[in-house]
């Protein structure tokens, strides 16, 4: 499933019917058509071919997941390899209480108040949300390498003489990769999900831009009779993040698996 | 001659795995007779646990039961009804496992596990109060050797020793055991001297209530002062049955004579060689003799199942060496 | 106990955790020393402590008292403090193969390392040592790209041997090395490290509760009870002629199969009673209430240790007489610790 979103993303200009209405682009005299063979997803209230749309919606969605977890993963886990290595020293306090603050403000709030203090744009919104993302991996990486911290192998290692940073890279991150590729594929849904309502209220992508949040939210002042305009950008919405679930669900499946 | 309790024949057991079959039990065959004390030896993978928990019907959903009668009190253990196997499992067989930490729950009390099994089983009459049901208990812990009982009830099993939740295991098992007792490796995660007690404890239980016990272990010196009949078991095969002076007296297959051989000696005379090799694959098991990868003596007969051959005073042999 | 030329000198050792529950005193004065290709053997049951010795040797623990020398050289800081050099000569060998190598490297991961770490080769000759490492522990090469998980038992902990090994050291301590393994492997594990120890001159802290397998590997043996030695003794000595009422205890319990096993034991010491916690340990002699022998000042005084023969030492109030030994340095000072 994730593989269908990911290639269409990708592909969007070829595959799209109708690339051009992703941009600006008005056409009065189709307005709201309704779903045809020339529409399948039927037009919006521009005119605009609301299938074209989802499958650029789908470009700017993954887009945004793979920015925000690309910021957040990488400092995320080190910091909790670093807080378990240390473990019981000053290090692990202040960085899991660090952690622990960003962790209290629900992310969903601070993006919005970031988002409406500062220009509403996609950038920012992403921003706000990385912000608010990274320690949630350093609590799950924290919990692995705190865990491993004395099992016999790594206490070899550094009677070996291996240095901090060999043990925190090499013997306990791979021990954490299981969990940590599971919760970035959870997560690129949640990430959507918070982008799409962020567009939702206005505060994300801003028109024309084809995000699906938008698109939901413009569609939805037709409903209930022209229900295409919403309807399609939301169940577009479902199958990414459920799509995304199920690949999490097979990637936690295989490491445990291996574990055994 | 009086009929056996226990008669196990041509068990043949498998469990389906991802890449197939494993064909872990091959025609494991041996009875158990009233008040009679058998001891399973063999290291680990060889299937001892497997076998028993064939017996009292506990295998995993995996297992494949591909063959094989369990005869126990006349009754085919492998076609009677779950009601029938619950009456059972309450009122006449017990195991007692190897890890006393895992077989006891640990978010209820002790007395909680101990009373639920014995309202269940025959030691007191149908719909107990709670009064009898809680002496008894008492009474079950007593007969474990465990000091004020009575604390011990309330007690979680966090609280207690390892060698205390053996003796708690003993007593739940005591509840339901009135015919037949399945140790395995009772001993094995508690300190040498507890060991001893916890045995020594079991030697007079069984004694006094005349049970039949089958004891697994791979620590022969332990089954040495226990049991009265031993089982060699290899890769899921029995490969000797003999009583228990005799075998040490006389071992005659080879693995046995090599796994007694094995056994660092407390009066000295330095480390003995092990055995060379690994346990065969249980996928692709070989045809014959399951042990013929390591055996000093394999010859090309060995590709052919090797059957038991009996050289007289109980004691009897599954290869080649000796005929068949 | 202690030679001027013994490699490891241990002395008046005590490691205290302080736990929620109380103090634990896990290794509570304890003194010994290891010469030069000696296995030493340190036998006792849980929470005896041994196993912490062990693991205060190699710095995974650092005492809360005493002096711990190595070649003349302090160990007394944790192993994230010692100096490359200093660890490259003290490794251990655990007893759990599965949790020791990391599920996750494939064998020559793990056999890199401690060459890596230790500049012992590099570029091309890193693979040929882990191959040369793996020819020593007759592991096949092809082995070496596969993970612990398809190994079996014993050839794991033929690795954990290997990579312990590989730094060149010249002691290993041996924590319970084949306490995890069947018989028939034990054996193999147990003649390759007396092999290892002849071709390399290592010494050996070897640490079981297996009595009848100490008999066979240590050249000098040590039993251990909540945190103290209370006996020690060369191992013909100590199995022939045990003197404390726990070695007793122990030696009895231990279950043999032959009859001249049977008859070497000592005269039976019925095993009662079980180990106190190492909270709330017993005043006097730690080991009184389950002491068949116990006497009147047995709850009230800790028995010094004295040496009642040549080179037997014992703590026990059964056997008062004799000169307390000398605890460090060379000669016999001798201190009385009466009262």
């Amino acid at each position: 499933m994730v593989l269908f979103v990911v290639s269409m993303a990708l592909l969007a200009p070829l595959v799209a019917p109708y690339p051009g209405h992703a941009e600006f682009f008005v056409d009065y005299n189709n307005s709201l058509a309704q779903p045809s063979l020339q529409h399948l997803f039927g037009t919006d209230q521009f005119g605009r071919d609301v299938l074209s749309r989802v499958i650029f919606g789908f470009r700017y969605s993954l887009m945004m997941a793979a920015v925000v977890l690309s910021l957040v993963v990488a400092p995320g886990v080190v910091l909790g390899l670093v807080a378990g290595y240390y473990k019981g020293s000053i290090i692990e306090t202040i960085v899991m209480r660090l952690a622990d603050i960003f962790l209290a403000v629900p992310p969903l709030i601070l993006a919005l108040s970031i988002s409406s203090v500062l220009t509403p744009s996609v950038f920012n919104a992403m921003m706000a949300v990385s912000l608010m993302w990274w320690p949630w991996y350093t609590r799950l990486v924290y919990s692995i390498s705190s865990s491993l911290r004395n099992e016999p192998f790594v206490q070899a290692a550094e009677i070996i003489g291996a240095k901090p940073s060999h043990i925190m890279f090499r013997e306990m991150l791979p021990n954490a990769l299981g969990p940590i590729l599971t919760k970035m594929t959870l997560d690129a849904g949640w990430v959507i999900l918070i982008g799409a309502s962020l567009s939702f209220v206005g505060l994300g992508a801003q028109p024309p831009t084809p995000d699906l949040g938008t698109m939901v939210s413009d569609g939805a002042k037709f409903l209930p009779d022209q229900w295409w305009p919403s309807m399609f950008p939301a169940a577009a919405i479902v199958l990414v993040i459920l799509g995304f679930n199920l690949l999490g669900d097979g990637i936690r499946e295989m490491f445990a698996a291996e574990a055994v | 001659m009086e009929q056996p309790l226990l008669e196990v024949r041509d068990l043949h057991v498998s469990y389906a795995v991802y890449q197939g079959l494993l064909k872990v039990i091959d025609g494991v065959e041996f009875s158990v007779a009233r008040r009679e004390k058998v001891g399973v030896i063999g290291e680990s993978g060889c299937g001892k646990t497997t076998t028993m928990k064939s017996i009292m019907r506990i295998l995993a959903n995996n297992a494949v039961v591909e063959g094989g009668v369990i005869t126990y009190k006349d009754r085919d253990l492998m076609k009677i009804s779950s009601h029938d196997l619950t009456v059972l499992r309450r009122t006449s067989m017990s195991m007692i496992f190897q890890d006393p930490t895992a077989a006891l729950n640990p978010v209820f009390k002790v007395g909680d596990q101990l009373q639920d099994v014995v309202r269940y089983s025959k030691l007191v009459g149908h719909n107990p109060t709670d009064k009898e049901v809680r002496s008894k208990a008492i009474e079950l812990l007593k007969a474990a050797a465990l000091p004020e009982p009575a604390r011990i009830l309330d007690s979680y099993p966090f609280q207690l020793s390892g060698g205390m939740r053996q003796r708690v295991c003993i007593a739940l098992s005591l509840a339901s055991a009135q015919d037949l007792l399945i140790a395995d490796e009772p001993g094995t995660s508690l300190d040498v001297t507890i060991e001893d007690q916890i045995m020594r404890l079991l030697k007079g239980i069984v004694e006094e209530k005349g049970l039949s016990v089958i004891l697994i272990t791979h620590s022969i010196g332990t089954a040495k002062g226990f049991v009265t009949k031993m089982l060699v078991m290899y890769a899921g095969t029995i490969v000797e049955e003999s009583p228990t002076e005799e075998l040490f007296v006389n071992p005659l297959h080879p693995y046995t004579q090599l796994l007694l051989k094995a056994v660092p000696k407390l009066t000295g005379g330095g480390i003995p060689e092990g055995i060379g090799g690994r346990i065969p694959s249980y996928l692709s098991p070989p045809p014959g003799c399951r042990f013929v990868n390591r055996c000093p003596f394999a010859m090309t007969k060995c590709q052919s199942k090797p059957p038991f051959v009996h050289v007289g005073n109980g004691h009897k042999v599954a290869c080649f060496l000796y005929g068949g | 106990m202690i030679l001027q030329e013994d490699i490891l000198q241990v002395s008046h050792l005590k490691k205290y955790f302080k736990t929620s529950r109380g103090l634990v005193r896990a290794v509570d004065d304890v003194s010994f020393g290891v010469a030069l290709n000696e296995t030493f053997g340190l036998v006792g049951e849980s929470g005896s402590g041994k196993s912490t010795v062990g693991h205060i040797v190699v710095g995974i623990y650092s005492p809360t008292e005493g002096k711990i020398t190595f070649s003349g050289r302090d160990i007394s800081m944790g192993v994230g403090r010692r100096p490359k050099d200093l660890k490259k000569e003290l490794q251990i060998v655990f007893q759990d193969p599965a949790s020791s190598l990391n599920p996750r490297r494939t064998i020559r991961q793990i056999l890199e390392l401690p060459v890596r770490v230790h500049g012992l080769a590099s570029g091309d000759g890193v693979g040929r040592r882990v191959y040369e490492i793996m020819d020593r522990i007759e592991l096949p090469h092809e082995y070496a790209d596969r993970y612990p998980g398809e190994l079996g038992g014993g050839e794991k902990q033929a690795v954990a041997i290997g990579r312990a090994l590989a730094t060149d050291p010249s002691l290993v301590v041996l924590d319970e090395p084949t306490s995890a393994l069947d018989v028939s492997i034990q054996a193999k594990i147990i003649n390759m490290l007396l092999k290892f120890q002849k071709e390399y001159g290592l010494s050996y802290l070897f640490i079981t509760h297996n009595l009848s397998l100490m008999r066979n590997v240590a050249q000098r043996v040590a039993i251990m009870y909540l945190g103290k030695v209370r006996e020690l003794a060369e191992t013909s000595e100590f199995f022939s002629n045990p003197l404390h009422p726990y070695t007793k205890m122990l030696l009895s319990a231990v279950p043999v199969i032959t009859p001249e096993e049977e008859k070497m034991k000592p005269e039976k010491v019925v095993s009662t009673g079980e180990i106190s916690g190492a909270i709330d340990i017993p005043p006097g002699c730690s080991f009184h209430p389950r002491c068949p022998f116990r006497m009147d000042i047995c709850d009230k005084v800790d028995p010094p240790m004295i040496e009642y023969q040549e080179g037997h030492y014992v703590s026990c109030h059964l056997f008062p007489a004799g000169v307390p030994s000398a605890s460090s340095g060379s000669g016999s000072k001798s201190s009385s610790k009466d009262k």
